[in-house]
């Protein structure tokens, strides 16, 4: 049993990264990996609201979305199943805002430092790709567990190296129009490449 | 004060969305390995980022600030679902192939970004104008992007072949890379790279 959640977490990091794999959250991903302090924070800041909001949301899909589900009102054929995405999005939304005010107050230097980027997080589409593929694969409780922490540890990961090539690359001689974004495109395709190698990994 | 048509015009190539500010590229690399969804996509993305510009800036001045997020994302989702509703009945085959992007319209960033850092300061015209023209700017660079695939990758333009591709007999290899996503990446790196040799103000200081 172990063994399941320990495979679906190392997948969920590496062979699906949500960054290198399926490029979802690349707006933030692109724009705040220019230092490795922030980018980490950002990092932890997307692990802990994708560890809450999958969970949340598996909640809300199998209690009250899906086929079904609201058997216990006596309504055994109803289909809210198109209401998920406002449902989704709503529940990521409020957390988003209360992990703001929550920095605001007791980390302000992590809440300066991620500017206008925390409120984005919101539409990091990481965040709402993660509940999705979790509604997708129909994955029970502790299994939307184990996979919103690994999907948010693997994107964490992709920016912490992202960031610390960028750091390194600021030695390097880039041609003026290829400085700042563009090589930073560039380098992110080439990393996606290189992420390709674990498409294949049977875990 | 900006003029109205400055308004509509600098989004698409002085202050590019995407090329400049970093905005909405997940659906920038996923829609556009095809000239037909892509152009469907930026329909959408027009048709949403204007109406949800327009909509937040009529009613900015009674959205209570700590929480406004989720006023505009409640705007945006029921814009979308509106959208994909639309295009499922109206080109059920086109929103076959989008399903999953037009869903992810919502976590685009432009909309967002758009709806946070204009509509929320200006009035309801300048608003759509300005939403009008980001949508526009997102549109130019993506449906330059799906243009090089689409002919490199398969040798087609809207699903008629340009190029005879080896298999079929003619003389063009397809470039399998420019199938895979992360062609995207290059093509928009060198995409940023001509515009800012082009209009060197727009050069990055080292930082």
């Amino acid at each position: 049993m172990l063994e399941h959640y320990v495979s679906l977490f190392l997948k969920a990091v590496f062979v699906e990264n949500m960054a290198l794999a399926f490029f979802l959250g690349m707006c933030t991903f692109l724009a705040v990996s220019k230092k490795v302090k922030t980018s980490v924070g950002l990092g932890i800041a997307v692990i802990v609201v994708q560890g809450i909001t999958v969970p949340v949301n598996n909640i809300i899909y199998q209690g009250l979305l899906n086929e079904g589900a609201l058997w216990w009102l006596g309504l055994e054929d109803v289909d809210l199943r198109f209401l998920g995405l406002i449902s989704y999005i709503g529940v990521i939304a409020a957390l988003v805002q209360i992990l703001e005010m929550t920095l605001d107050r007791f980390f302000p230097a992590l809440y300066n430092a991620l500017g206008i980027f925390l409120p984005l997080i919101t539409v990091n589409c990481a965040i709402l790709g993660g509940s999705l593929f979790m509604v997708e694969r129909d994955y029970n409780f502790p299994e939307s567990v184990v996979y919103g922490l690994g999907s948010g540890v693997g994107w964490a990961l992709a920016i912490a190296a992202l960031a610390g090539i960028r750091e390194k690359l600021k030695y390097s001689d880039v041609p003026d129009g290829l400085k700042g974004l563009g090589i930073t495109f560039i380098t992110v395709g080439l990393m996606a490449l290189g992420f390709m190698v674990f498409s294949g990994i049977q875990l | 004060m900006a003029s109205n048509k400055e308004i509509l015009i600098s989004p698409i190539f002085v202050n590019n969305p995407i090329a400049l500010q970093i905005l909405g590229i997940c659906s920038a690399l996923a829609v556009t390995s095809k000239m037909t969804t892509t152009l469907t996509m930026c329909a959408s993305v027009i048709a949403v980022i204007s109406c949800s510009n327009l909509a937040v800036s009529c009613i900015r001045n009674f959205i209570p600030g700590s929480i406004r997020i989720i006023v505009q994302m409640a705007i945006i989702a029921s814009l979308v679902i509106v959208v994909d509703q639309v295009l499922k009945a109206f080109l059920f085959s086109v929103s076959k192939d989008l399903s999953v992007f037009v869903g992810l319209i919502i976590t685009n960033c432009i909309v967002m970004g758009r709806a946070e850092g204009f509509a929320m300061k200006n009035g309801p015209l300048e608003s759509l104008l300005d939403g009008f023209g980001n949508g526009l700017g997102y549109s130019v660079v993506l449906i330059f992007v799906a243009f090089i695939r689409e002919l490199f990758g398969f040798g087609k333009l809207f699903d008629l072949t340009v190029f005879t591709p080896v298999t079929a007999g003619g003389w063009y290899a397809p470039n399998g890379l420019m199938v895979l996503p992360p062609s995207a990446f290059f093509i928009i790196g060198l995409f940023i790279w001509i515009l800012r040799t082009a209009k060197p103000d727009q050069v990055e200081k080292e930082g």
